[in-house]
């Protein structure tokens, strides 16, 4: 059995080209699942994928030929290594070639074994999922949910010297409650990087509270309404908007950051004055790689930028669009800047202060949506997305809310939301309800947004 | 052309890993367990104005042992495939079903399925993985410069997506299977810019990806049934000038309007309010935390009226170059076909093993999957398919049919509520429709609707020339998520009065 230094080392040795980068990801799942106030699925899962890009001298440049394979075994690395030669020499020449990050300082913590998360990272929920179960059989709450803690570690070592260690943990906890013959129904959630500061308790107390709101119904016709939008929902609006902020669709015309007449809109003030969309990878409580971590070449990422420092960066400040996501290659293409992506995402409004309860209390007039689901783009020139609202949309009046409404189809981008806000609170760690997925490093505030795009209504409860 | 399975594959120790895990589980008190070796092979390559942007090749392999104790499920999984780690897995899935059972209210139980023995291959001739990523890069390359080349084509790009997946099932009742399948897709996009006004369109190739070799993708294919092979230099030399058609055309003016809808779009409204609403663990409320739920409750079933009388829809597992057709789903229930909705009406469900115990049926219809070793399975989309009318219309035949509407050709954005009740779809063309014929193309066009209104206002089918397997590579679903491919036929239909939004308008433009 190879340890994932052991893996990098053969991979290197084995190198027969000008240059390899070997990245190995060791990832451990536990995860239990449950419904109807049962459990249904759990599991347990361990895997170490390893990554061999080789760098091969072709006619015309250097080629990259990218192979993963899951724990290959000693004698396996080094046909893994073959293999990837093979396929560079049969790509050719990459566009993005360039030299391979050097003279980076090994992390302290390379020798370390990779960190594993078990079923025992859930024990901690065990007793509470198993009250929840009885709570719920009593007051007839039908109960759904799914937590989950996850470990990647990243191994990364290159021909040029590189020996990067970083331990990345995930934790997630949801909840859905139905009531009344599933005619109501909330959901909460939950992301941080261990489950272990997760109260159940707490979220179920605020699933409860959005079924007990769901005991008066309140009429309201689709169409442009204030919205106020929980963490969770603006989550899911601008981490659209960050995965569509790439510089070099922007300049070849193709995005909502593309300039008429040519180039990208950067400079350009493109959002409400206070806005401040940014990341960081050493961002408290939200921590992410802080270095290029890439298998494959795109307009985003390019396996020659692996190792390079990721820092930290303003997407849009003060309402104006400063950097867009760059690999070295694109960020020369585009004469702008290298920005590499970053895992985490943070949303300030200047002046936001207070918790979402705050923000409902000074909103005389609108609708509190929980959560938004199976969002698309509809129109990539304005970033025009649709949508759904799920589990809860309440009506607010005078600071209170009165009541739920049915739930909408709304039609609207990012971009104009965050050029209508009319209020915000303080940024808190959230999980964005679909997203959550993909990225669930998110740190966002409760936000009023006016004439949101409510279209039409759905039936779904 | 007849393939077997992967000699690498049947060079793993199959039967000894899946031996001894089932074993270990009985010894145990697993009343039941099921093993599965799964290697699943990925290849992704992308191209951008005819030049490689990046290419990924990927062996996800792996072992997993599910079993039932204390009538609860345990699980799990590793990369390594040995008979020592198969022992070990099955131990933890047996603790961690005992730790679970306490939390457990409902007991698992399984309907009875048949013990199968047996090896099951795709249909394909080429498989892709034998195939020089030299020559897979050049296609690719070659499609793109030759879009690159229309004076109306700013950028282009392309890719391709092949998987194979390889997988040996065994479980304690005594069925142990071994199946290859592979499947493929290849999309290329023409993107036009307008310089001066900043504003841009984008047309792509409607090919549905298909479970077949590398022939179907140079258009080497022969067709069967609604799996057609594509002509690929048709739709590419079109593509362009369609494109420029796009960019000059007027937006569309919300309202009414009777749609004619192509296969190469309505597949994906089928997956989306009929595929996914008539899964029984939905409708039951296992996934009401994720995915969602369905309106198509099963107390409704026999009863609801999903849509108009010439809806006639079948789920299956065994379609020739289906995405979803199997041997045996990986709970080693035999593929099947079967009724969902019958003139209209709401007949039948989507099952797994358990679900089909809980509902009280005899049998599976055989649609658990896992997508690798490292997932557990669960109930998942088979083949869904609309069927075409005997002896029915032709295209031409249903757009004359039509006074007023718009014809729409592939798919694009989409999206759907948790109870599968309101969607909106745009697509690739729209072709207005005025007395019979097709006058011109409109841009900016969403469709949006009630399920059952919509499959209500479904006024007639086009025949067999119409019918086509679409489908998707990537369909979503469970936590962890898992993704799962899945191909819908359907043929030309027409649907009356269906409400139609502009893009611009609803963005503000």
């Amino acid at each position: 059995m190879s340890t994932p230094q052991e893996f990098v080392e053969r991979a290197l040795e084995a190198s027969a080209s000008r240059g390899c980068v070997v990245l190995v990801r060791s990832q451990s799942i536990a995860n239990v699942r449950w419904a109807r106030n049962t459990l249904t699925t759990n599991g347990e899962t361990l895997a170490t994928a390893v990554s061999v890009v080789a760098l091969v001298d072709v006619p015309g440049g250097v080629a990259a030929g990218s192979v993963t394979l899951n724990n290959p075994g000693p004698e396996g690395i080094v046909d893994l290594v073959r293999r990837a030669e093979r396929v560079a020499v049969e790509e050719g020449p990459a566009d993005d070639a360039g030299d391979l990050a050097a003279g980076i300082e090994a992390s302290p913590d390379w020798g370390d074994e990779p960190t594993v998360a078990t079923s025992a990272d859930l024990s901690v929920l065990a007793p509470q999922i198993g009250a929840l179960f009885e709570s719920g059989r009593a007051d007839g709450i039908e109960h759904f949910g799914y937590a989950e803690q996850s470990v990647t570690t990243y191994y990364l070592g290159t021909s040029s010297g590189v020996r990067l260690r970083f331990a990345d943990p995930e934790g997630r906890l949801e909840l859905t409650a139905k009531s009344h013959a599933r005619s109501r129904s909330t959901w909460a959630g939950r992301a941080a990087r261990s489950l272990a500061g997760m109260d159940l308790d707490a979220v179920d107390r605020e699933v409860r509270q959005g079924l007990a709101w769901q005991a008066n119904r309140v009429d309201v016709a689709p169409g442009r309404h204030t919205a106020v939008l929980t963490p969770s929902a603006v989550a899911d609006l601008m981490i659209e908007l960050y995965w569509s902020s790439v510089a070099r669709d922007a300049a070849d015309g193709q995005s909502v950051w593309s300039q008429a007449g040519g180039g990208t809109r950067r400079g350009e003030t493109v959002a409400d004055p206070r806005v401040h969309l940014h990341s960081d990878p050493l961002m408290a409580g939200l921590e992410a790689v802080p270095f290029v971590v890439t298998t494959g070449s795109s307009g985003s990422s390019s396996v020659f930028d692996n190792a390079l420092p990721v820092g930290a960066v303003s997407w849009i400040r003060d309402g104006v669009l400063e950097n867009l996501i760059t690999t070295r290659h694109t960020a020369v293409e585009t004469g702008l800047p290298f920005r590499p992506g970053v895992e985490n995402l943070r949303l300030d409004l200047a002046g936001g202060t207070g918790s979402l309860e705050d923000v409902v209390a000074r909103t005389q007039d609108g609708l509190l949506v929980t959560c938004l689901w199976y969002n698309r783009v509809v129109d990539p020139q304005t970033l025009l997305l649709t949508g759904l609202t799920r589990d809860g949309v309440y009506a607010v009046r005078g600071g209170e809310v009165v009541g739920a409404v049915t739930n909408f189809r709304f039609n609207d981008s990012p971009v104009g939301v965050l050029n209508r806000v009319d209020d915000a609170g303080s940024p808190v760690a959230t999980l964005a309800r679909e997203m959550g997925d993909y990225f669930n490093r998110a740190a966002m505030p409760p936000m009023v947004v006016r004439d949101f795009n409510f279209s039409t209504v759905s039936q779904a409860s | 052309m007849s393939r077997g399975v992967d000699a690498d594959f049947l060079a793993l120790p199959l039967d000894a890993c899946t031996d001894a895990a089932l074993s270990r589980a009985r010894d145990l008190g697993a009343v039941h367990a099921d093993v599965r070796v799964v290697s699943i092979l990925t290849v992704y390559t992308r191209v951008r104005d005819a030049r490689i942007e990046g290419s990924l090749l990927d062996d996800d392999s792996g072992l997993a042992v599910r079993v039932v104790v204390d009538g609860c499920w345990g699980f799990a999984a590793s990369d390594r495939i040995d008979v020592d780690t198969a022992r070990s897995l099955a131990e933890r899935a047996v603790a961690l079903a005992r730790i679970s059972a306490p939390l457990s209210t409902t007991r698992v139980e399984l309907a009875p399925e048949p013990v199968h023995v047996g090896t099951w291959v795709s249909a394909y001739d080429i498989d892709p993985f034998e195939v020089h990523e030299a020559e897979r890069l050049d296609l690719l390359t070659s499609r793109s410069a030759a879009l690159n080349a229309h004076p109306a084509v700013s950028h282009s790009t392309a890719s391709l997506h092949a998987v194979k997946e390889r997988v040996h099932y065994a479980d304690l009742a005594g069925t142990r299977t071994t199946q290859q399948r592979v499947r493929i897709e290849s999309d290329l996009t023409a993107i036009a810019v307008n310089p001066t006004s900043g504003s841009f369109e984008t047309m792509a190739t409607t090919a549905p990806p298909a479970g077949r070799g590398w022939e179907y993708v140079t258009g080497a294919a022969v067709t069967v049934g609604g799996a057609r092979a594509w002509d690929w230099a048709d739709e590419l030399a079109a593509l362009p000038d369609n494109l420029h058609e796009k960019t000059l055309a007027p937006s569309v003016e919300p309202g009414r309007y009777d749609l004619v809808i192509h296969p190469t779009n309505l597949w994906l409204t089928i997956h989306e309010s009929i595929g996914h609403a008539t899964e029984l663990d939905r409708a039951l409320g296992y996934e009401a935390n994720y995915a969602g739920t369905s309106f198509a409750t099963p107390d409704r079933l026999g009863t609801l009226q999903y849509g108009s009388s010439v809806m006639n829809v079948t789920g299956d597992r065994v379609v020739q170059h289906g995405l979803s057709t199997v041997g045996w789903d990986d709970e080693g229930v035999g593929a099947q076909s079967w009724d969902i909705v019958k003139d209209g009406v709401l007949v039948g469900y989507q099952l797994d093993r358990s679900m089909a115990a809980e509902f009280g049926l005899a049998r599976s219809n055989g649609c658990a999957y896992a997508d690798s070793a490292g997932h557990t399975a669960i109930q998942r989309m088979p083949n869904v398919s609309l069927q075409p009318a005997v002896d029915g219309p032709s295209l031409e035949s249903l757009i004359g049919g039509v006074e007023d509407g718009i014809y729409i050709v592939g798919d694009k954005s989409w999206s759907i509520d948790m109870q599968r009740f309101n969607f909106q779809f745009t697509g690739q063309r729209f072709h207005r429709i005025r007395a019979g014929k097709l006058v011109g193309q409109l841009k900016d066009v969403a469709y949006q609707a009630t399920t059952t209104d919509f499959w209500g206002s479904m006024r007639a089918v086009g025949g067999e020339s119409t019918y086509l397997l679409g489908g998707a590579f990537n369909c979503g679903k469970g936590q962890p998520g898992q993704v799962a491919a899945v191909s819908h036929g359907a043929p030309v239909a027409v649907f009356e009065a269906v409400n139609v939004l502009n893009s611009a308008q609803e963005a503000g433009r």
